[in-house]
């Protein structure tokens, strides 16, 4: 393992993070801590998962797209971003793209998702 | 005015802090760093230490280097550089430099030699805008335009930004902060990329457009007596 890669699993086990197995489609809640003035909570923000990048590694990031009062909103997040308190996967999904970006133009009805009825948790 | 240090550019990572920031770093390690030699007023006519990082063969080190090193009875080094410092500034030849030579939060500047480019035009080179993609423009839409004028001055005037070869020369970035130290590794954290390819060598210094920060350690942060380096003792 070089260096940079030993460094990144260091500050991965260091974050101490639990991160659950959610992919693209997966509809998740995240808790997300906001500061306002000197003392801080965690807003939830509860979407689909529409991408994942770059893996689980230190680099890694989620998108995660909502409807807000028919305005789509989506926000990015970094995985091990020290800000996000809490990632709850709601719902799996069962999608055959490993990102959704067809989801921005559909509306309503055919902007749903099915259920995965079938979903197995990876072995460890 | 301090030493500074040879590193070698690992590579880049981020950082999570505890206040949610995240913070791009370079990596930079210090690879047998030692002082091989002395600038001396009386011998030299100015006084400086030589470091020399990493290491070389001995059958790849020529003939007079070899003496050069045996004469500070070091191991040959891959990269020497020199330090300007002042007189009561000067290392002990052998001693080797630590990475707590460096405080979190503190300036720097790096100087390394940036990757090659190539023969690159002038819009890669100088950022130039080109020419328009249609409105009659043919073949020519990334040349540089119009060089100058007419018949006074007839000459195109010296210096003007044209293509050319670009990169591999060397550049100093300027006030780069030390994020953190890892000294039994060895290794500098520098937020914000620095100059030249991974593994690539560069020397970092205090910065010197920004005031020092209290408690540096002067002349150099140095190893203890090979302790931590045999690792049995420690």
């Amino acid at each position: 393992m070089d260096l940079i890669a030993q460094l990144e699993a260091e500050q991965i086990a260091a974050l101490g993070k639990e991160i659950p197995d959610f992919k693209a489609g997966d509809t998740i809640r995240v808790g997300y801590k906001v500061t306002e003035g000197s003392r801080t909570r965690v807003q939830m923000y509860e979407g689909v998962c529409i991408s994942r990048k770059n893996g689980s590694g230190i680099a890694g990031s989620f998108t995660v797209r909502k409807i807000s009062f028919g305005e789509g909103v989506e926000r990015v997040f970094p995985l091990f971003s020290t800000n996000i308190d809490s990632i709850e996967v709601v719902r799996r999904g069962r999608v055959r793209r490993a990102k959704l970006y067809y989801l921005r133009s559909r509306r309503g009805k055919s902007a749903r998702i099915a259920e995965d009825a079938n979903y197995k948790p990876k072995k460890a | 005015m301090r030493s500074g240090i040879i590193a070698k550019k690992v590579g880049m990572t981020r950082l999570f802090m505890e206040d949610g920031k995240q913070i791009p770093v370079t990596v930079l390690s210090l690879d047998g760093l030692q002082v091989v030699a002395q600038r001396t007023e009386e011998k030299d006519g100015y006084t400086a230490v030589q470091l020399g990082a990493g290491t070389a063969k001995a059958k790849r080190t020529s003939k007079a280097m070899r003496g050069h090193f045996a004469a500070a009875k070091v191991e040959p080094k891959r990269k020497l550089a020199e330090f300007r410092v002042p007189a009561e500034g000067l290392i002990e030849v052998g001693a080797e430099i630590s990475a707590e030579h460096f405080l979190a939060g503190q300036k720097v500047d790096v100087t390394g030699t940036s990757i090659g480019k190539g023969f690159a035009g002038a819009m890669k080179r100088h950022n130039f805008g080109g020419l328009r993609a249609s409105h009659g423009v043919s073949i020519s839409h990334r040349s540089h335009g119009s060089t100058g004028q007419c018949q006074d001055p007839g000459r195109v005037f010296k210096g003007k930004k044209m293509a050319g070869h670009m990169g591999a020369a060397r550049v100093t970035t300027q006030n780069l902060e030390v994020v953190k130290t890892d000294a039994e590794r060895g290794l500098v954290f520098i937020k914000g990329a620095v100059p030249g390819p991974k593994s690539g060598w560069v020397t970092v210094k205090d910065a010197v457009k920004k005031k020092a920060p209290e408690g540096l350690p002067f002349p150099a942060a140095l190893k203890t007596a090979e302790a931590p380096a045999e690792g049995g003792e420690a």
